[in-house]
């Protein structure tokens, strides 16, 4: 659990592309029912930002990197499967 | 060069690959995409590395190369060795991107490569690249989970090239016969899309690695469709091609240069031919080597520069051996005109061989080259590609009038057919054959010429003769269907001479007969000629003793007429009377 129990997610988007868009959306939904006002959301856009890709290594679109709880994985996709954040979360909390 | 490519449908961006660029009439389509496949270790990532460092060093054409599978780092090391990645100016004219996924990343739904590319998009805006490496595409696809999301990216990334115009260059691991098998992952689709596709293949032939490249697709260009062998020597890539029609464009020499035995080049008429292919064939022990060594001792000595690679002994075994035929090649090895390579032990491939006399000969500037053998090129599973390995050794050596002497054993199995393992003699200009003569308990070496192309020459056997004055040829005895040589030659020529002496010494012996006669002849005629002398004189005696007494009686009458008184008248008028 972080410091001030604040979720900080960032999400590198290809500017329209479907699987980006999804995984806004998919992100949005959970926490919403998840992380209800504990959370921040960055967006970035790597064909605007393509410097800051190239420095994170972002070269699958949408990758989401959780910032607080620092956490390393990267998790690619469009968050379909939102289990897997789920349980990557809940390791998280359980290792601190 | 220019002769032989064919005008180009569109343009060709040439990879500087030697050879390549030969097999795809010019190079890879350019601001088009290549497919670069094979199975691992077959040199997909050296070909894509050459192309795009040569491309900027030799076309101006700035590349980019975006690393799936190994770290720029590992790559540049790895490519350290190669002449062409020394140079310096290559920094900045060719950048890297590391573009390996994260091996932690956590796979959520379906995602796509617009990270990638809008980084790409960066690193080329920054770069002005126009060519592109995808190395080991195959990577990053295979965390797709469907053939669908694999299409679906394959045809926007060659989208994504094509606007742009990009030289690109995909590699990607792939069996050539694995893509029925694993359906997902398959690169069908990614065949289909490029406009060019070239397969790496990499084999072990008892123990000897044998790679091969082809050409699968070109679209809208012509292409040799064969496996055609290649290497990665100290050069890079090296494709071992030469096209067939570029030999209509090789000088024929008329120059005439010595084989190092005289009687053997009046039986040639008048030696080899400068640039000509010499194949001597044989046996072991027929004298190949050392006939090999009296055209390098010959070569030399003219102060020509001279290769001599030997797949059997060592340089000291080579000089030793020859000194004690009269062949000195040490004052030569000493000046530096001739070079002798021994790759005696060495098991690589044929093409590797080639590849490294190659190399020898262009750092010499080699005007005569000696192989010996060539057919140790075959062994260690080298059978399939020695063959034409041997035939573009050849025809290189022709290319660049190299005079080529090479030697071929021959198995005792195969001798009585006079072909050679490699089947070079079809292609080599002149062909000498060695042989073992066994007859009369004795091994005697016969040479022949089996062709010479544009030379008149000699039908006969000779039989060669070692000594340590170096080689000679000898006359051989054909007696009752059956040839004769050293011994039985020798007693042959005996005979001879015996013969001879004998038949001068009847002749002498008549010719002193006769003169002896003569002799006699001309003595009995002196004797007849005195007796005829002789008998004339004594003619002349009786003549003048008839005179006489004719006179003395006539005195004697008239003194006695006189004596009686007699009237001389009457005695005349008497007479007148009768």
């Amino acid at each position: 659990m972080t410091a001030d129990g604040i979720f900080r997610f960032r999400l590198y988007v290809a500017g329209n592309a479907p699987n980006s868009r999804r995984a806004i959306g998919n992100l949005r939904r959970y926490c919403r029912e998840k992380l209800r006002d504990r959370h921040e959301i960055e967006i970035v856009d790597v064909f605007e930002n393509p410097e800051q890709a190239l420095e994170y290594g972002i070269l699958l679109t949408p990758t989401l990197t959780v910032l607080s709880p620092a956490m390393t994985r990267p998790i690619v996709g469009d968050l379909s499967e939102i289990e897997v954040l789920t349980r990557a979360l809940a390791l998280e909390d359980e290792a601190s | 060069m220019s002769t032989v490519e064919a005008p180009p449908a569109f343009a060709k961006a040439p990879t500087g690959i030697a050879g390549f660029d030969l097999v795809a009439f010019g190079g890879l389509p350019a601001g088009r995409t290549t497919l670069v496949r094979g199975g691992p270790g077959t040199g997909k990532t050296v070909f894509a590395l050459e192309t795009l460092i040569k491309g900027a060093r030799e076309h101006d054409e700035p590349g980019l190369f975006v690393a799936f599978e190994e770290s720029p780092d590992r790559i540049q090391a790895n490519a350290a060795s190669f002449a062409w990645a020394k140079d310096e100016e290559r920094e900045g004219a060719v950048s890297y991107l590391d573009a390996r996924p994260d091996p932690d990343l956590v796979q959520s739904g379906n995602f796509d490569f617009g990270g990638l590319l809008a980084v790409i998009e960066a690193k080329l805006r920054a770069s002005g690249a126009k060519r592109i490496v995808f190395d080991g595409l195959d990577v990053v696809l295979a965390l797709l989970d469907s053939q669908r999301s694999v299409r679906r990216e394959v045809y926007v990334l060659h989208n994504w090239l094509q606007e742009r115009q990009l030289t690109a260059l995909i590699t990607a691991k792939a069996e050539e016969n694995r893509a029925a098998t694993d359906s997902v992952h398959s690169l069908d689709f990614l065949d289909f899309m490029v406009d060019c596709a070239v397969a790496l293949n990499q084999s072990m032939l008892s123990g000897t690695s044998q790679r091969s490249l082809r050409v699968c697709k070109y679209r809208g260009s012509t292409f040799d469709e064969n496996a055609i062998p290649f290497v990665i020597g100290t050069r890079g890539f090296e494709v071992a091609y030469f096209r067939s029609e570029d030999m209509n464009e090789l000088p024929a020499s008329t120059e005439r240069i010595t084989s190092g035995v005289p009687r053997l080049d009046t039986m040639l008429g008048g030696g080899y031919f400068r640039g000509a292919s010499i194949l001597i064939t044989g046996s072991p022990g027929t004298a190949k080597t050392t006939l090999s060594g009296a055209f390098a001792e010959a070569a030399s000595a003219r102060g020509e520069k001279t290769l001599f690679v030997s797949f059997d002994s060592s340089r000291e075994e080579i000089v030793r051996n020859l000194r004690s035929v009269g062949i000195d090649l040490q004052p030569h090895l000493d000046s530096g005109v001739l070079r002798i390579q021994s790759m005696r032990g060495i098991t690589k491939s044929a093409e590797l061989h080639y590849l490294w006399i190659k190399e020898l000969a262009e750092a010499q500037e080699t005007r005569c080259l000696v192989v010996d053998p060539v057919s140790a090129l075959g062994k260690s599973g080298n059978v399939e590609t020695s063959h034409s390995v041997a035939e573009r050794l050849i025809d290189w050596a022709k290319a660049r009038q190299i005079t080529v002497v090479i030697s071929s054993l021959l198995d005792q199995s195969h001798e009585h057919v006079e072909g050679t393992p490699l089947q070079i003699s079809t292609i080599a200009d002149t062909w000498l054959h060695l042989k073992y003569a066994v007859y009369a308990g004795e091994r005697n070496r016969s040479i022949s010429i089996v062709k010479s192309r544009g030379t008149e020459h000699s039908n006969q056997l000779r039989e060669l003769v070692l000594s340590n004055d170096g080689i000679s040829l000898a006359d051989v005895y054909a007696s009752g269907g059956e040839v004769l040589m050293g011994t039985l030659r020798w007693s042959k020529e005996r005979a001879e001479r015996l013969e001879e002496y004998q038949r001068r010494s009847e002749l002498e012996r008549m010719r002193k007969q006769r003169e002896f006669e003569a002799e006699t002849l001309r003595s009995r005629i002196s004797a007849l000629q005195h007796e005829l002398e002789a008998k004339l004189e004594e003619s002349k005696e009786l003549s003048q003793t008839d005179h006489l007494e004719f006179r003395e009686r006539e005195q004697a009458r008239q003194t006695m007429r006189e004596k009686r008184g007699g009237d001389v008248q009457s005695g005349a008028g008497k007479d007148d009377d009768r």
